[in-house]
């Protein structure tokens, strides 16, 4: 279930509810960068913040940013880069707060799926938006959207970004053991569910901005 | 690092050369630098070596000691990886905490290894659930020419190859070591990690740091032994097709193979 806007301050907003995972995801600007050396003459820049609260796991987590945290801010950005038209607002900053209230594994994926809906209510400008599904292996067997469980069990595990009209990959990680021929399949099977997942996407903002969430 | 009038012209006559086919190096598109490993370069350490590929180089030193299992993990022993970027590498490169750049650096480099089970953890076990061998293999970055992912990778693999692991004992309670009784850490297979850079249409192996500014987005996969893909890392901004995804995976195996093969013969010369 993936729901646009719900924030009030936030310029752009969404939820994301994916298996156990809750996540909210907030969008500000383009807005003035601070600090201001940041900035760039020549296009707007993207900021992510990917954050998990000390509650969303078994045992608490330490609020302060882990490393994966930090990687993931990093992945996440990256994959958003590509579907976002920032040259038009040059010594801006666009920055996307994802909190993840709830983890129970994939939560980059539907944070990324999550984040692509808030940046599309803030009404910046996109080329695309992205969706976001793992495939992965378990039991000898290729399966889509791996949970924490058959994560923890299973044999491999790839969290997809993909922009479904540009038919561009901009996020695609693994860990986990495939041959060649099960990394095709494992890609393609990815991606098949992004596609699920983009509809969903076009659902949650035909449901905020066309009334009885008809035609898109 | 921020784009330049010269990054963007020097963005131009790359890719006019791509287009004609040519690398600005003079490397064809699927050619690596040049690998060379030196094995045992810290002789302190149970296990190291000092790898150039090209104008990169990077240091490993293993460090192995008693220390505690994790808690649900009682049946296996400890391996970890870092990765550092020494200000001495490049004059960009500032003290302090390390960035986001650094950071994935050091976690995928130490996922590739780690997922392709190449130290076999099961064999460090001193005493169940109390007591096991920690393998630390720390990696610094002392020169900068672009593809830091393969050159930590390289430096890691090879020293982890060439470890050799002391032997302790339990008495009276405490891990005690063993004179002499020292054998190889126990390993099951060569993770090798190819990155590979897309610059307009063109995938280039191993960019250099010239590559690496200019280049639109790139991907690291890892591939083991028996040809299996193991880690995959992409990164940049921009995103790759489905077909150039799979043309890369097939470009890593081909290619992993032949820095398999350097590897293994600094392994046998030491």
């Amino acid at each position: 279930m993936i729901r646009a806007g719900g924030l009030k301050n936030a310029d752009g907003s969404s939820y994301i509810e994916f298996g156990d995972n809750k996540i909210l995801v907030g969008v500000y600007g383009p807005r003035d960068v601070h600090p201001k050396h940041m900035s760039r003459t020549d296009t707007g820049i993207l900021r992510v913040r990917y954050h998990m609260e000390p509650f969303s796991v078994g045992e608490r987590k330490n609020p302060a940013p882990s490393r994966r945290e930090i990687e993931i801010s990093k992945v996440i950005k990256e994959a958003l880069l590509p579907a976002v038209i920032l040259e038009k607002f040059p010594r801006t900053a666009v920055d996307v707060f994802i909190e993840v209230l709830q983890a129970d594994g994939g939560t980059r994926c539907a944070a990324l799926a999550a984040a692509s809906v808030a940046l599309a209510d803030a009404g910046i400008p996109m080329r695309d938006m992205v969706a976001a599904c793992a495939s992965g292996k378990a039991a000898d067997t290729i399966i889509l959207d791996v949970n924490n469980e058959e994560d923890q069990a299973g044999q491999a595990d790839m969290p997809i970004g993909y922009m479904p009209n540009l038919e561009k990959i901009t996020l695609l990680q693994l860990d986990g053991i495939l041959s060649p021929e099960e990394f095709k399949k494992c890609v393609e099977t990815g991606i098949k569910g992004c596609k699920i997942v983009y509809e969903l996407q076009k659902k949650a903002l035909a449901d905020k901005y066309f009334q009885n969430g008809r035609d898109r | 690092m921020t784009a330049s009038i010269i990054d963007d012209l020097k963005r131009s006559q790359i890719l006019e050369l791509l287009e004609q086919g040519k690398r600005i190096d003079g490397r064809s598109f699927d050619e690596s630098r040049k690998l060379i490993v030196e094995i045992d370069a810290i002789p302190k350490a149970n296990g190291s070596a000092r790898v150039r590929l090209g104008d990169t180089e990077a240091v490993c030193g293993v460090k192995i000691q008693p220390d505690r299992p994790f808690p649900d993990m009682g049946d296996k022993g400890i391996f970890i990886c870092t990765a550092e970027l020494l200000p001495l590498s490049h004059p960009s490169v500032e003290t302090g905490p390390p960035g986001p750049d650094v950071i994935e650096l050091a976690r995928v480099v130490d996922r590739g290894i780690r997922e392709s089970h190449m130290v076999d953890v099961s064999q460090l076990v001193i005493e169940k659930d109390k007591s096991v061998v920690g393998v630390f293999a720390d990696i610094v970055v002392v020169d900068y020419d672009g593809n830091l992912l393969d050159a930590c990778s390289y430096a890691a693999t090879a020293a982890v190859l060439n470890s050799k692991m002391p032997k302790w004992e339990i008495k009276d309670d405490v891990p005690t070591l063993v004179e002499g009784a020292e054998s190889d850490l126990p390993t099951t297979t060569i993770p090798v990690s190819i990155t590979m850079a897309k610059i307009g249409n063109h995938i280039v192996v191993d960019p250099n740091s010239d590559e690496w500014d200019a280049m639109d987005c790139r991907i690291t996969i890892t591939t083991d032994s028996s040809g299996n893909i193991i880690a995959l890392q992409k990164g940049g901004s921009d995103g790759f097709t489905i077909d150039e995804i799979i043309k890369c995976g097939d470009l890593s195996i081909k290619q992993g193979a032949q820095i398999r093969e350097t590897l293994k013969q600094a392994a046998k010369g030491s």
